[in-house]
């Protein structure tokens, strides 16, 4: 037994399957021990690894990446209390329940001719063991309902973001701000073919992140435009479904200015992996400034789309080629060919080579009961413009017809009204 | 009433009884109404399914090895995930039950044969039927069903492609051939015990398979009505999912999760059956709190229909909603930490070997038990916000199921298979293939705890950097872990060819019940008369 023990402190998940060799006890211990101990190893393993694992997370210098993210809100630190107030609970009745568990098969083996004791029952034993859970129970409740009731409740907000998941991208408006935008994955398509290096924020880098300010109470609105997303940021405790045709509600006060990233945590179709979420949270004097320079910049942008006269092939093309890259390709790929059975083709279609009205209609307007989304609302002018002559010349398409912001302010304007 | 039924049944098997040799050729299968030769297609066409669905798993571990997209694009990857959770549990788990209830309860309660033999038949017949359809969207155009085991309205409605027909056709005829199942066994264990077989002296197998049998039937038709209303979303133009027609999408969620929680329970609680006589036969020592065990499992049957919600904590709730489901959640520990206390009772003080189903037996308790665990810590609904949808949950529902269900089901093989082929397996085959499968299968699913609680959603098929060490590590766990399973189909294919020492009648010095009572293999008709009813369970 003495062996044994030592042996123990040795023992780590990895190493225990190699136990047998080290065993120097007599023979017949060994024969049982060569079944047994290793399996008994391997669990006390698993559960100083974890505990490690979490050790090792706790300690904010060695930016481990194994535990709950505790975040940079009042509510993540409770949420990350609860976490570990319940593993440690669940590992002490693990290390109670299976150290017995153990214990007795170590000890209570055929071959050590034991005789089995024959009871089968007792009354008092299982009411015990029935009733002490209850009570952990209910002591592990009372915090958990606690944090709960916080965390729903969304009144007295400072401001509100109305977020919007569609396939595969956010949408953030600023009800209190003339502000809303797009923001899509910036990890360029060649780092995930892996045709070029991965850098450090592969697949978690966005155009454009939403920014919110420090110390306010922020209600989010979340809801969706074509299936079931949901909206995750760790640092913030905060996942919360975006359902169509429904709003659900959530908040956060942040406490520390940063980055913080998320993704989209509900199957939402082909590029859910995609999908990801960057808040940048700022002081308030340097939110209010930012929220000043993105009023200037969409004032600047809309004079410029206005001054805008006829645009030339080239500057349609290549405008066109950027705008379906980020945008069109994800469907129907950059060779235009789609996914059989699942996104038609745009290369050869007879929509895209012949019918041009109908082509500016689709995209402007989208197509119901499909994943075709209005782009109308989404791009400006001069994108879409660019776009569908992209679409109508590219992948030998060749029909050699310009289509200019006009049609489309014409086509927007007409079924508007 | 139950002795006449009894005589009933024999009476029809007098004809094939006056010459014992079985049917030939493939008709026998094809035709068969006998339940060892339904238990063998049901346990063959599981194995076959489990392996059909561990190799879709090997494709997903090969794209998630490293970070970008190097084996598959996104779309098959999602139908990998799909198909792969489709075919493992309506394949794999709940036939390999429906297959060792077939061959083992007859036998244990001294019945002749199951209660509706014909329709035994047709229930298993249908299986590769609803299997062939379902695989068969894999090779159409637009591919198979890509939403996920669960299939969310609207992605599983107005954005899926036309795989969603022939799924919810599959689906159909799975839960028909469910049903049956289900009706055969509750007919057979309420009508066909041997005069003397009381309801408290039932082994805990028959007990835990007669409140899953209920379970099956209470809701397969909400499957069956769930399916139905996405295909009338899909096709028909009705809006039960659609908000712009008045629906709900978060309904849909409701209603398979009041199907999903109990299906969860259909596929553990045989196991906690196959436990239950696997413990006491190597400890040589009668199980503890036999009622508290029936007790348990009938409560943690009845919780099963009120916490099916949890599944769904961030869907937005209403917060008394979410009080209720956490609560009741959290109780379903209660009952089962019963089951796991009485089982280490068991052991206490026995005189125990381990041989291979006791091993499995062990590593059972031991992994399941992590697996409660970590569903304990997804009950606290505000954990539950940062657990949801990531590998922590992959994690828990895979203790559950392969160390859990899976592993009860091996257990279960490697203890009766000597009964059904008449030779001992390999005990040092069998000893290998346990260290091998309870090494690697913890290398795959332990790690994915933490990358599940470091930020990584699952059903994602490329991920970020930090994510990149532990899946490689998990990847290979997965590898080893399906190789693993090679061996038990070896020690299986072994046994069926009559390759061992020849099994005694009784097998295990201490197995105790009607099934070890008869010679080894068991004779194709056993139990024509009535046994007498001389042990107590």
């Amino acid at each position: 037994m003495k062996r044994y023990r030592s042996l123990l402190h040795r023992s780590s998940f990895m190493s225990a399957p190699h136990f047998d060799k080290y065993d120097a006890a007599p023979r017949q211990l060994a024969h049982t021990f060569s079944y047994v101990t290793p399996i008994l190893l391997a669990r006390i393993g698993l559960l100083l690894g974890f505990g490690w694992c979490l050790r090792a997370a706790a300690d904010p210098s060695l930016n481990a990446t194994y535990n709950m993210t505790r975040g940079v809100t009042e509510l993540s630190h409770k949420v990350y209390n609860l976490h570990m107030t319940i593993f440690y609970i669940c590992c002490a009745i693990g290390v109670i329940v299976f150290s017995l568990m153990f214990w007795t098969i170590i000890h209570h083996r055929k071959t050590r001719g034991k005789t089995p004791a024959q009871f089968h029952g007792s009354l008092k034993i299982e009411i015990i063991w029935t009733a002490i859970p209850v009570l952990i129970l209910i002591a592990m409740a009372i915090p958990a309902s606690k944090t709960l009731i916080a965390m729903e409740d969304t009144s007295r907000a400072d401001m509100t973001v109305l977020i919007t998941g569609s396939q595969w991208k956010w949408h953030y408006k600023y009800l209190e701000y003339p502000i809303e935008f797009y923001s899509l994955l910036a990890t360029p398509r060649d780092q995930i073919e892996n045709t070029s290096a991965k850098t450090e924020l592969y697949l978690r880098e966005v155009d454009k992140p939403l920014v919110l300010p420090t110390g306010k109470k922020i209600r989010f609105l979340v809801t969706a435009e074509d299936v079931i997303h949901s909206w995750w940021v760790p640092a913030f405790a905060i996942k919360k479904d975006a359902n169509p045709g429904f709003i659900n509600e959530t908040w956060a006060k942040i406490d520390e200015p940063g980055t913080y990233h998320g993704q989209c945590a509900e199957l939402c179709g082909k590029d859910h992996a995609f999908m990801p979420i960057v808040v940048e949270v700022k002081p308030p004097e340097d939110f209010d400034a930012w929220v000043n320079e993105q009023i200037a910049l969409m004032e600047r942008t809309k004079a410029e789309e206005a001054a805008r006269g006829e645009m030339t092939m080239d500057e349609l093309l290549a405008l066109g080629q950027k705008t379906y890259e980020s945008r069109c390709a994800v469907c129907h790929q950059t060779t235009g060919v789609g996914l059989p059975g699942a996104f038609p083709a745009l290369k050869g279609s007879a929509m895209v080579t012949t019918d041009k009205a109908a082509h500016i209609h689709i995209v402007l307007f989208g197509k119901s009961g499909t994943a075709m989304q209005a782009f109308g609302k989404q791009l400006s002018a001069s994108e879409l413009a660019a776009v569908i002559t992209y679409e109508r010349n590219a992948w030998g398409n060749n029909t050699g017809e310009l289509v200019q912001v006009n049609e489309i302010n014409q086509m927007l304007s007409g079924e508007l009204q | 009433m139950s002795q006449e039924l009894h005589n009933l049944v024999a009476h029809d098997l007098e004809p094939h009884a006056d010459h014992a040799e079985k049917p030939k050729g493939v008709t026998r299968w094809l035709y068969t109404t006998n339940h060892k030769d339904i238990g063998t297609l049901y346990l063959v066409f599981s194995l076959i399914m489990l392996f059909t669905g561990g190799s879709m798993a090997m494709v997903i571990r090969a794209e998630l090895f490293q970070p970008g997209l190097q084996f598959v694009d996104p779309h098959f990857f999602n139908q990998m995930t799909t198909v792969h959770g489709l075919v493992m549990v309506f394949g794999a788990i709940m036939p390999a039950f429906v297959g060792l209830a077939n061959w083992m309860v007859p036998l244990m309660i001294g019945a002749p044969d199951m209660a509706f033999p014909r329709m035994n038949n047709w229930s298993f017949w249908l299986l590769p039927c609803a299997f062939l359809i379902l695989l068969s969207t894999l090779f159409m155009e637009g591919g198979g069903p890509a939403a996920g085991w669960t299939f969310y309205a609207p992605l599983s409605t107005t954005y899926s492609n036309d795989s969603t027909a022939f799924f919810v056709f599959a689906v159909h005829i799975m839960g028909i051939s469910s049903i049956m199942g289900a009706m055969n066994i509750i007919v057979t264990i309420f009508n066909l015990r041997a005069p003397g077989m009381t309801w408290m002296k039932l082994p805990l197998f028959v007990w835990t398979w007669l409140i899953t049998a209920f379970l099956l039937i209470a809701v397969m038709p909400v499957l069956a009505g769930v399916v139905t209303m996405v295909l009338t979303d899909k096709y028909f133009g009705t809006s039960f999912f659609n908000a712009a027609g008045g629906g709900d999408p978060v309904m849909f969620q409701h209603i398979f999760w009041f199907f999903g929680h109990p299906e969860v329970y259909i596929m553990i609680l045989p196991a906690f059956g196959i436990i239950s006589s696997i413990i006491p036969a190597f400890a040589r020592k009668p199980l503890f709190g036999y009622e508290s065990m029936v007790i348990a499992t009938a409560s943690i049957a009845f919780l099963s229909f009120i916490v099916w919600a949890h599944h769904m904590f961030t869907t937005g709730m209403p917060v008394a909603a979410e009080l209720f489901f956490m609560y009741t959640t959290m109780l379903i520990a209660v009952p089962t930490g019963v089951k796991v206390f009485n089982w280490v009772a068991t052991m206490w003080r026995g005189a125990m070997t381990f041989e291979t189903p006791m091993m499995f037996a062990i590593a059972f308790i031991v992994l399941f038990t992590l697996g409660g665990f970590s569903g304990l810590m997804l009950a606290i609904t505000p954990a539950d916000f940062q657990y949801q949808d990531t590998y922590f949950v992959v994690a828990h529902f895979h203790y559950v199921l392969v160390t859990g269900a899976l592993f009860g089901i091996i257990a279960g093989v490697y203890f009766w298979i000597p009964k059904w082929s008449g030779v001992m397996y390999s005990e040092r085959l069998g000893k290998i293939h346990f260290w091998c499968s309870v090494i690697s299968v913890n290398m795959l699913f332990f790690p994915m705890h933490f990358v599940g609680l470091a930020g990584m959603p699952r059903r994602i098929p490329d991920y970020a950097l930090q994510f990149a060490d532990l899946n490689a590590f998990i990847s290979i766990g997965g590898f080893l872990f399906g190789l693993s399973q090679l061996l038990f189909v070896t020690v299986v294919v072994r046994c069926m060819a009559g390759k061992g020492i020849k099994a005694s009648d009784r097998v295990w010095e201490g197995a105790k019940g009607l099934e070890w009572s008869i010679p080894s293999p068991a004779p194709y008709h056993s139990f024509q008369t009535p046994p007498e009813i001389t042990e107590t369970r």
